[in-house]
């Protein structure tokens, strides 16, 4: 046994990580802290030595492995194109129309990689001062222009929908000049050409791209295509893993390696955050410097009247309550075109949480007709049962109590399935993320182990349990008629919380709270800050119950709400009063 | 250390925030690395992985509390992505975690069986180099239980001769447990083939190689064994079969210095049994009374309620030494100062007994040493109504006891005397009449008092 031409062996071991390795007589190599065998052996150098051809072959093998073992040459850029094109893959899937990955996505990306000088530029910005070829050899192949337009109706071969195949291709056929086996050595290494660079490179006025960048990308399509698909549906959806996010490098192709750096560029344990995700589509809108987007008219989705009437079916509220929210964005012209609509150009960069602000404007609303203080909406409820006790075939009048019991009900059942769903999610990829090549093996034993004992575990879990992926819906709580169990209360009537006066209709409720009495007059973007226990238990209710729907944080939504109605009494803020009445007839 | 341990000394990377300088010093604080951590990523929320897992981790728990062992194990498959965290800490604690939950839900799972429970005990074992010896241990117990004696004692072989990763001194002492258990498996399969050696009669022709048998066997445990119960601790089992195997070959010298090792060296903790043990040895080996005195006066002082006590105080009853005879005394009433001795009709047979000859020996200051912290209570805790009624009911001799001892110290006008006095007993009626007698001699209380 001879410990100094074990040397070259750098593998940790198996058993207990340490790298002392011996030779047993048969050129086998042995952890000498441990006495682990293992399968590999000494890669003969000198063949006069050992007159043994087994030896040999064997050896030939290993050699042909480990070349096979570093993969292609391939760019961080062309990992997040990868997951991007996965991405709009999936939204296809989800039947959004395929011209936003074809054209939408597809031109933003690459109006990216010209403006932060990655490709479709003359001067990349590479310190190799070596142009990431892949890209432009494959731009020389279609007929592009070298500037592409924005939304260009050239109708070309959509380069991003051939995905992994076709970066095989390219793969293969290009010599690159860096080589790997010089930077395998170095302690700071990737799998990626430019892994470490990129962790390293800093710029100043280029959005740098990250994996949760990726969704900033695609909401921005989904926003100029005007789909039905708001922000929070995308994270919900991301969350629910019908879009690849966590983990989404694992589908890159099979050469492609990562290690080392990549994997604090693809490595993901978070779920996207959704204003993390809203402020990165504004700052990466304004850095593509996009035009102006197409118009939120009244007949798009994401206009507030209609999000109103999804969101208010969505929670099993009275379809009447529509014509309020209605007058709510007329009086307050939030929906107008241009306050809808998302101008990277213009001075103050800004687009509307569409989805928060609808339900917002629910909230508000609400609070309008039974003033949630914990006080008249219960005494407004006992009016509503007694009502609808002596009227039996009448359209009942909406008791807010039996909605709340029922919602409450709804919203715990929900939640709960939903913090289960997380504790039980998956992180960790078939695919395990190294540092090293040293770290490898233990990195694939240390997935191996899991792997066998969940196999071992699931034998113990009950089958029916484990039913698979739901389909991916806008919404999550279903409130039919046919149900007798949980009441629909679309179809009851708001008579009981009305009054007529001429020919309007008024609130019977004259008077209103604000949820913020003041707004924050420094700089700081943070107009309020919502402290739970200073509010009614109704108005938390309603608040948890909509920023659960969105998966948003109460904070966020108490905000939108202060906002709207900064909006809809703008007088009265001027004079800060505490209670404000809200005199305004509704016509009905 | 564990092979995962070592293994992110890699380079790091942007998202990755090394704690190593805090666990690696040998001290943890747990709540100072949550701050530094949240220091080091600039105040930005804990990653989804660790709120998940950590949820993961409540719901294993909370499911292992309510016996759903199905859900338990749902969630037991996630879990185990924790052994791939890339907190290195994190990382480190979770085969000890996984075992301890793991092993936990196979044990009462219905759908478990032996063979899941070992392909899940290796896999474990094998994580890493830290868990082995208690794995095994663990294993071979879970075998015990099971009855499978000697799979049990294959495994505890097994983890005997492993030798990997580094020697630390918690790994010594596992060591020694993992042998003094083997030395217990050995130890049974001596004691059963003592008593098949008792059954046979001597010219039996079985009788030799059972008997050669019994005395192969000895050395091997008894080498497995002493190791352990050297180092302090609790070992009563290990140390009881160690001494009945010293004895059976007669090294008495040997047995009565682990006795008392175990019972006196101030290293080990308090141990009432060590006493225990010892006294029973001395009193097999008919030591002198001096001897077991001092021995049951440690064991008096640990658990003054033991059922020994009534053995200690006929000890000191027959000792020369006056102060002795006042412990004597003292023992009694300690005895009957717990709850659970209020029914032993032997105390209340000794306290009477011994109350009156330590009366009629003028000793009345003895018994008001005793009485005197106890007389606000001993009435209503012993002496009431109630107890009277329901102790003739039950037990008239205790009753009759009580009740001669209520006289000596309440005096002839208390409840309990005279609701027994009362009774009307044909065989207990002279004996009655003889305590009624003894009362009005012997009574600490002066008659006029007396209420």
């Amino acid at each position: 046994m001879d410990l100094e031409e074990a040397e070259e062996f750098k593998e940790r071991c198996s058993q207990c990580a340490a790298v002392s390795w011996g030779l047993t007589d048969e050129g086998k190599y042995y952890c000498t802290s441990c006495h682990n065998v293992t399968e590999r052996s000494q890669e003969v150098i000198n063949t006069d030595l050992i007159p043994n051809t087994q030896i040999k072959a064997l050896n030939r093998g290993l050699k042909k492995k480990n070349n096979s073992e570093k993969g292609w040459d391939w760019y961080v850029c062309e990992g997040f194109q990868n997951i991007l094109c996965q991405q709009a893959e999936a939204l296809k899937n989800l039947g959004i129309g395929p011209e936003l990955k074809n054209d939408v996505l597809h031109n933003f990306w690459k109006r990216y990689l010209q403006k932060s000088k990655q490709a479709y530029c003359k001067n990349p910005v590479y310190t190799t001062g070596r142009k990431p070829t892949v890209l432009e050899d494959n731009l020389s192949h279609s007929d592009w222009a070298s500037e592409p337009e924005l939304l260009s109706d050239v109708s070309c071969p959509p380069f991003l929908e051939s995905g992994a195949e076709s970066q095989s291709d390219i793969h293969t056929r290009k010599p690159f000049p860096i080589s790997k086996a010089s930077q395998s050595e170095t302690s700071v290494c990737s799998g990626s050409l430019d892994g470490v660079e990129y962790s390293q490179r800093k710029e100043k006025g280029v959005v740098k791209m990250t994996v949760p960048q990726t969704l900033a990308f695609c909401y921005l399509s989904l926003l100029w295509q005007r789909e039905a698909i708001t922000l929070s549906d995308l994270l919900r959806f991301v969350e629910e893993d019908h879009i690849p996010y966590i983990n989404a490098f694992q589908h890159f192709p099979e050469q492609m390696k990562l290690y080392g750096r990549d994997r604090g560029i693809f490595g993901i344990e978070s779920w996207p955050d959704y204003e993390d995700i809203y402020k990165k589509t504004i700052e990466v809108g304004t850095f593509l410097d996009l035009p102006r987007f197409p118009d939120i008219t009244e007949d798009c989705y994401l206009h507030p009247n209609i999000l109103c009437m999804k969101y208010l079916m969505e929670v099993n509220l009275p379809d009447e309550m529509h014509n309020l929210t209605c007058h709510v964005v007329k009086m307050t012209g939030m929906g107008e075109v241009d306050f809808l609509t998302f101008d990277p150009i213009a001075k103050m960069a800004k687009t509307v949480k569409y989805d928060v602000q609808a339900v917002a404007i629910i909230v508000v609303v609400l609070k309008l007709l039974f003033l949630l203080d914990d006080n008249l909406e219960w005494s407004l409820s006992n009016l509503a049962e007694k009502h609808n006790e002596k009227n039996k075939k009448d359209k009942p009048w909406f008791d807010f109590r039996k909605w709340y019991q029922i919602m409450k009900k709804a919203f715990d059942e929900k939640k709960q399935k939903w913090e289960e769903a997380r504790a039980k999610y998956l992180w960790k990829s078939e695919k395990p993320l190294y540092y090293s090549f040293v770290d490898k093996p233990v990195a694939y034993k240390k997935r191996e182990m899991v792997v066998n004992l969940q196999k071992q575990f699931s034998t113990l879990v009950d089958s029916t349990a484990t039913a698979g992926k739901k389909s991916p819906s806008s919404f999550q709580f279903n409130w039919t008629e046919e149900d007798t169990d949980r009441t629909c209360f679309h179809g009851h009537s708001l008579q009981g919380v009305l009054k007529e006066k001429g020919q309007s209709l008024l609130t019977k409720n004259s008077l209103y709270w604000l949820s913020t009495q003041k707004f924050c007059r420094c700089y700081c973007t943070h107009v309020t800050t919502y402290e739970e226990s200073n509010y009614s238990l109704s108005y938390q209710f309603i608040l948890n119950l909509f920023s659960f729907l969105l998966r948003i944080k109460t904070s966020l939504l108490h905000e939108e709400v202060s906002l709207v109605e900064k909006k809809l009494f703008e007088k009265k803020y001027s004079v800060t009063k505490k209670k404000s009445r809200s005199k305004k007839a509704r016509r009905h | 250390m564990s092979d995962f341990s070592e293994e992110l000394k890699g380079p790091v990377t942007d998202d990755e925030v090394e704690t190593s300088v805090l666990t690696g010093a040998g001290m943890h604080f747990p709540w100072l690395q949550t701050y530094i951590e949240t220091v080091a990523i600039g105040g930005k929320r804990k990653k989804d992985f660790a709120q998940t897992t950590s949820a993961c981790l409540s719901f294993i728990q909370e499911a292992l509390l309510k016996h759903q062992w199905q859900q338990a194990a749902e969630y037991m498959y996630s879990y185990f992505q924790t052994l791939e965290d890339s907190d290195s800490y994190k990382r480190q604690a979770a085969p000890e975690i996984i075992w301890k939950l793991g092993s936990e839900i196979l044990f009462y799972h219905p759908k478990s069986n032996m063979e899941t429970f070992n392909t899940f005990a290796d896999r474990m074992k094998n994580i890493g180099v830290m868990n082995y010896l208690k794995i095994s241990l663990q294993h071979a117990l879970y075998l015990l239980h099971h009855g499978m004696l000697k799979d049990a004692k294959r495994n505890l072989s097994e983890a005997e001769t492993w030798r990997h990763g580094e020697n630390t001194s918690s790994r010594g002492i596992l060591i020694n447990l993992i042998q003094a258990y083997k030395g217990l498996l050995q130890y049974y399969t001596w004691s059963k083939k003592k008593m098949e050696l008792s059954r046979l009669d001597k010219d039996d022709y079985a009788y030799n190689a059972v008997a050669q048998d019994v005395f192969n066997h000895s050395w091997k445990t008894s080498a497995n064994i002493s190791a352990l119960i050297k180092i302090p601790g609790v070992w009563d089992p290990f140390v009881k079969s160690y001494v009945e195997m010293l004895e059976f070959y007669g090294d008495r010298d040997g047995a009565q210095e682990v006795l008392t090792n175990y019972a006196y060296d101030e290293k080990f903790p308090s141990n009432p049994n060590a006493h225990i043990y010892l006294y029973n040895f001395l009193k097999r080996q008919k030591a002198p009374r001096s001897k077991m005195i001092s021995v049951l006066k440690i064991l008096y002082q640990i658990v003054p309620s033991h059922k020994l006590m009534l053995e200690f105080h006929t000890l000191l009853r027959k000792s020369e030494k006056e102060e002795h005879r006042k412990l004597g005394l003292e023992v009694l009433f300690g005895v009957l100062d717990f709850a659970g001795c209020t029914k032993n009709i032997t105390a209340w047979k000794y306290l009477a007994k011994y109350l009156k000859k330590t009366l009629m020996g003028n000793h009345l200051a003895w018994v008001q040493d005793e009485w005197n912290s106890r007389k606000n209570w001993w009435p209503s805790f012993h002496f009431s109504y109630f107890w009277a009624k329901s102790d003739w009911k039950e037990d008239t001799a205790l009753a009759c006891e009580k009740a001669f001892v209520a006289g000596l110290l309440l005096g002839k006008g208390c409840r309990y005397f005279r609701y027994i006095l009362k009774q009307d007993h044909q065989i207990l009626g002279k004996k009655i009449k003889r305590m009624k007698r003894s009362v009005k001699k012997y009574s600490i209380v002066n008659p006029r008092l007396s209420y």
